[in-house]
């Protein structure tokens, strides 16, 4: 390693197989009680639909597991390590206070069709978390049922083309801008919309003459994350609704950087009409390696009999029960309610906040992209001058000279001790290093990560070679992902 | 590299041999150099009809996909089923590395694509 | 605040760094006629001791101490051994960011690869997925999949097809221009094959069904597959019930498995997060949507694990994407890939077997006081008893014993009169069964004596 790193020094990392290698047969994890109904005859019971042999299924011990699932886990980062800078994801604090609530017994173990009359409790809570995420979003109805940020797109897409519908004036277009996430025309295009692509202007920001050129009586809505990816807050917002609403169409926010409003401004306020929240971003539900994410979407009062059923209802005898009987619903997103086990830690985090607490929060935040974004504009391109709200995005046009790009700065900065910020997103900054601290990084992390990428900057300079095949402190070097994908390998085989 | 000159080249980075009646095409070398390692290769069945223009099949590397425009307009009489099992072959001689043959619906076509010179230039100008 | 790492005097430090006087100024770019001017009416912040006592007593309202549930349909409780929670607890699989970065994401990809492979096996399929929201929308994805696949794009599905997962199916097919067909059951629970072959035809792009289906049926798949196939469409089978597999032959000739795998080792947590999955043919991969992880080597030439075939997913090929879909439920999954590894290829065959055992007990026992439904074809752990009472007022009594009783059907299927599902596990004692038995009999015996109630017949 060339430059001295600060926060990471190597430590043993332990080799493990395959599951299925360490398995044997007679070994075992696991204990029934004795069965206390008759013994059945399956073959009688279930004749050619029994099934005889499971295949190359593990047989392993319980302290194999522990050891196992242990040692995998210290070959990943996490929060709870140090610094996630990924941009747009918002990697705060996972407070364990929410995990231990969401295993009271009462909550976890509780069937999502057992009577209502036991269930009072998990609607407070569904109820509860509603009025709080309506509050802070400025909007005056809410569903929670969305397992993820894109399903809350696609459902906020449905209310839309229900609402449409309802005027008699279906469209057929939905306006993305260039910044966008591609979650969006994804969405759009899942919604049965066709895309357009709004550019951004100079600034980073929508470019309104653009817009006011393109809506027309054929688009359904404007598809529009702010702050934008660029970690801009756009600045014409109402001068973009009133353009949309003139001409009938909608005004949809991606709340995924929602991190940089809470408590200071609500897009209600501002002229969207629905938009989606990220429990897993913005309410510090743990991202758990790739999900389970959360993704409520927020709508003004007009929308709301759209919404997906069924909604919580206060009855006549005071408790709290599902309404089925929505005849205008967009129908359902998917079984059930939503994903729970996220609304309990969300409303958990709110507790934990309370109003003081979320807008402190939004201000460090912002604090702390700023600081960043301050330690390195002298040694990173900053495309877009603009000021950035919770994030930061540079570009690797000064190391490109050197022949380095931004994955590869990335990569080294592995080397010290920190997890890489979001790559080569959003689309129209070249080569972009979207930089995401979070309010969760003290003053001391977030100078050793300005430390750490001043220094690879330097690398960059006297030795781009080296920069090129990092990381070097990893179990595994960079891997062979073009092999990857022309001949999938996507599970074990038994040898032979 | 040199481009062959008994192909021609749309602005779109392929190319196009034409044998008679017939016509092959592929993509430029120019195209694979910006795609980097080509890890799939999707084609259309025997008997599509394909348009001018209009794209009718894409090609991946590890995070792009790019599609591929028909030249001229025709009908496949012949898929490059190699290429499904080794898509690589395009990066190591793109030129001979065919995707699709045709059968050539409108020679006339042809007069507006562009010789191995003017690719050639076509390319530097891009940068 | 306590998860804010800053002290004043840092806030101010850092202020003076960026160049500015005021936080305020950094929220200049915000118009002012927007900037909200006081505190979000939100409950006040509160001590972790008022935030778990909050929350104890929520658990308090919502049924915590009952002694036993027969509620199944596409939830199940089963037990979820305790080194599971001591597993994904730790800080680097749950506070982990999906892992694009291979290099220091080992540990969330190879459980991933591990999950993937016992899923295609258990499923009897080539290749799974990494996971989808939950079986509801696995199953709808799994259509859409088979539309592309197919080139076709109506769609025949059974009644007996859980009834949620059939509204969530037509929220998105309504918008890909996919008409649905929904063919009726027999007596027997099972799909009606006669109407299958007339409604498949050369423009079906695939038949959808459970099995076990929503009664706990078991279907003739390999019969379905046949009708379908023959028209050229796929078949796609949905399985809500996991745990059946260890007993159950899998749907080895279906195209396309969509799962639920909330019954390994997931809690029931009032409806979700569950765990989702899409299990396919390898020659349909790069059409199933969802994060995939395989196996490569790095520069050393050692083994390693990377999210692979991307070009299929929304950050990059945007509108044309297979699905909109981003996250997967990575954490649920990782709870089933411990949950499997623990039971095995042994344990997960004696677990189903006493699911079995204890499901066929309960079955004959409420069959002597009240008419078991569907009784001629196998099934699994679930089954339909039709009542002369209505099933609600069945179950308010049992909830006087702390037992929720089977699910009252008539929301979903109003054919088939004061008919419930009931459902037992592992988990379900005999005593539970027995007390349950005792209020259908005393329920049959109280209302036959009332000469004006009709027994309702079933639906065909």
């Amino acid at each position: 390693m060339k430059h001295q790193t600060r926060k990471a020094t190597r430590h043993v990392s332990q080799n493990e197989g395959l599951i299925f290698e360490k398995s044997s047969p007679g070994k075992s994890a696991w204990r029934l009680p004795p069965l206390d109904v008759p013994e059945v005859d399956t073959q009688k019971l279930l004749g050619a639909a029994r099934r005889t042999d499971l295949g190359p299924m593990p047989e392993v011990s319980e302290i194999e597991i522990i050891r196992h699932f242990t040692r995998l886990s210290t070959w990943n980062y996490a929060i709870d390590l140090g610094m996630y800078p990924l941009g747009s994801c918002t990697m705060k604090y996972n407070p364990r206070v929410n995990e231990v609530v969401s295993r009271l017994d009462g909550l976890a173990n509780a069937h999502p069709y057992q009577p209502e009359k036991i269930s009072q409790g998990a609607l407070r809570i569904l109820k509860t978390l509603s009025e709080c995420l309506v509050e802070i979003t400025g909007m005056d109805a809410i569903t929670l049922q969305p397992a993820a940020g894109a399903h809350g797109e696609l459902t906020g897409l449905l209310m839309v083309r229900a609402h449409l519908h309802a005027k008699g004036d279906p469209r057929k277009k939905i306006l993305i801008p260039d910044s966008a996430h591609g979650t969006n025309p994804a969405t759009a295009a899942t919604a049965g919309y066709a895309v357009e692509n709004l550019k951004s202007n100079a600034q980073g920001m929508v470019d309104v003459a653009a817009l006011a050129a393109q809506m027309n009586e054929e688009v359904a809505a404007l598809m529009l994350t702010n702050p934008n990816t660029l970690g801009i807050f756009e600045q014409e917002i109402h001068k973009i609704a009133d353009l949309m609403h003139a001409k009938g169409g909608l005004l949809y926010m991606d709340g995924a950087n929602m991190n940089a409003l809470v408590g200071k401004v609500r897009p209600g306020d501002f002229g969207v009409d629905l938009m989606h929240l990220n429990l897993h971003k913005t309410f510090s539900t743990p991202h758990g390696g790739g999900g389970p994410g959360s993704g409520p979407v927020a709508v003004k009062r007009f929308l709301e009999p759209f919404l997906p059923k069924p909604v919580v209802v206060s009855k006549a005898d005071g408790t709290l029960g599902f309404d089925y009987n929505r005849p205008r619903s967009v129908g359902r997103v998917r079984a059930f309610y939503g994903n729970f086990g996220m609304f309990v830690r969300a409303l958990a985090y709110i507790f934990a906040n309370g109003p003081d607490g979320l807008r402190q929060t939004t201000e460090d935040a912002v604090l702390n992209a700023n600081y960043v974004r301050k330690g390195l504009e002298s040694a990173y391109d900053l495309p877009y001058p603009t000021p950035s709200m919770h994030e930061v995005v540079f570009s690797d046009k000064l190391q490109a000279k050197k022949g380095v790009r931004t994955m590869d700065i990335a990569k080294r900065l592995i080397d010290y001790g920190f997890h890489p910020y979001t790559t080569a997103f959003p689309l129209i900054v070249p080569g972009a290093l979207m930089i995401e601290p979070t309010e969760s990084e003290p003053k001391e992390e977030l100078d050793l990560f300005v430390e750490a990428m001043r220094s690879i900057a330097e690398e960059v300079d006297e030795d781009p070679q080296m920069v090129l095949a990092a990381p070097y402190s990893t179990r595994v070097s960079r891997l062979d992902e073009v092999a990857a994908a022309r001949n999938p390998v996507l599970r074990w085989k038994p040898k032979g | 590299m040199a481009y062959p000159s008994d192909l021609k080249y749309t602005k779109e980075h392929e190319w196009i041999k034409v044998n008679g009646k017939n016509a092959a095409v592929g993509i430029t070398n120019h195209a694979q150099e910006q795609l980097g390692d080509i890890v799939f290769v999707d084609l259309p069945k025997v008997g599509t009809e394909i348009t001018a223009g209009k794209p009718f099949g894409s090609i991946e590397s590890v995070k792009a996909v790019s599609d591929v425009y028909a030249p001229i307009s025709g009908t496949v009489t012949e898929v490059n089923s190699e290429l499904t099992s080794a898509p690589e072959k395009i990066n190591q001689n793109a030129h001979s590395a065919w995707m699709v043959k045709i059968a050539i619906k409108n020679p006339a076509e042809l007069n507006g694509l562009l010789s191995a010179a003017d690719y050639e230039k076509f390319v530097a100008e891009e940068g | 605040m306590r998860y804010l790492p800053k002290s004043p005097a840092d806030r101010e430090a850092m202020l003076q760094a960026i160049g500015v006087r005021s936080i305020d100024d950094l929220f200049a770019p915000i118009p002012a006629e927007y900037r909200l001017e006081r505190d979000l009416k939100v409950p006040r912040q509160m001590a972790e001791t008022e935030i778990v006592d909050w929350f104890r007593e929520r658990s308090r309202e919502n049924g915590d101490g009952y002694a036993a549930t027969f509620l199944g349909a596409g939830a199940y409780y089963h037990y979820r051994p305790v080194i599971i929670d001591s597993l994904i607890s730790r800080g680097e699989f749950l506070t982990a960011y999906t892992p694009y970065q291979a290099e220091v994401s080992q540990g969330t990809l190879q459980a991933i690869f591990e999950f993937q492979t016992m899923i295609s096996e258990l499923a009897g399929m080539e290749v799974a997925n990494a996971s989808m929201y939950d079986g509801s929308t696995a199953a709808t994805e799994a259509v859409m999949m088979a539309g592309r696949l197919s080139g076709r794009r109506s769609v025949v599905l059974a009644r007996s097809l859980h009834p949620e997962y059939r509204e969530v199916l037509s929220t998105y097919a309504a918008h890909q221009g996919m008409p649905l067909t929904t063919l009726p059951y027999t007596a027997s629970g099972r799909i009606d094959l006669a109407a299958l072959e007339r409604a498949v035809t050369q423009e079906t792009a695939c038949v959808l069904l459970q099995s076990p289906n929503f009664f706990g049926t078991i279907e003739d798949v390999a019969a379905v597959a046949e009708l379908a196939h023959k028209q050229g469409a796929l078949l796609v089978v949905a399985i809500a019930e996991v745990v059946s597999l260890g007993i159950l032959e899998p749907p080895r000739q279906a195209d396309i498995v969509a799962l639920e795998a909330q019954s390994f080792g997931v809690p029931l947590g009032f409806g979700g997060p569950y765990c989702g999955i899409i299990a396919t043919r390898e020659r349909y991969v790069r059409q199933m949507p969802g994060r995939l992880v395989g196996q490569t080597c790095d520069r050393n030439g050692k083994r390693g694990f990377v999210l692979t075939l991307a070009t299929r997913e929304q950050h990059i090929r945007r509108e044309k994407a297979t699905s909109n879909i981003c996250t997967n439920q990575a954490l649920m999954a990782l709870m089933a890939t411990i949950f499997m590894t623990i039971y095995g290829k042994e344990g997960l065959k004696e677990l189903a077997k006493q699911n079995l055992a204890k499901a066929a007990y309960a079955a004959e026992q409420f069959g002597k006081h009240a008419k078991l439904l569907f009784q001629e074809s196998p099934r699994f752990h679930e089954f339909v008893i039709q009542t002369s009472e209505d099933p609600h007022a069945i179950n308010n009594r049992l909830l006087g014993h702390k037992i929720v009783g089977g699910l009252p059907l008539k929301k979903f299927y109003p054919e088939l009169g004061n008919a419930a599902l009931w459902c037992c596990t592992e988990m379900t004692s005999r005593t539970a069964i027995d007390t349950a038995v005792g209020f259908i009999s005393e329920s049959e015996r109280g209302v036959r004596s009332a000469p004006e109630v009709d027994v309702e017949e079933v639906a065909p």
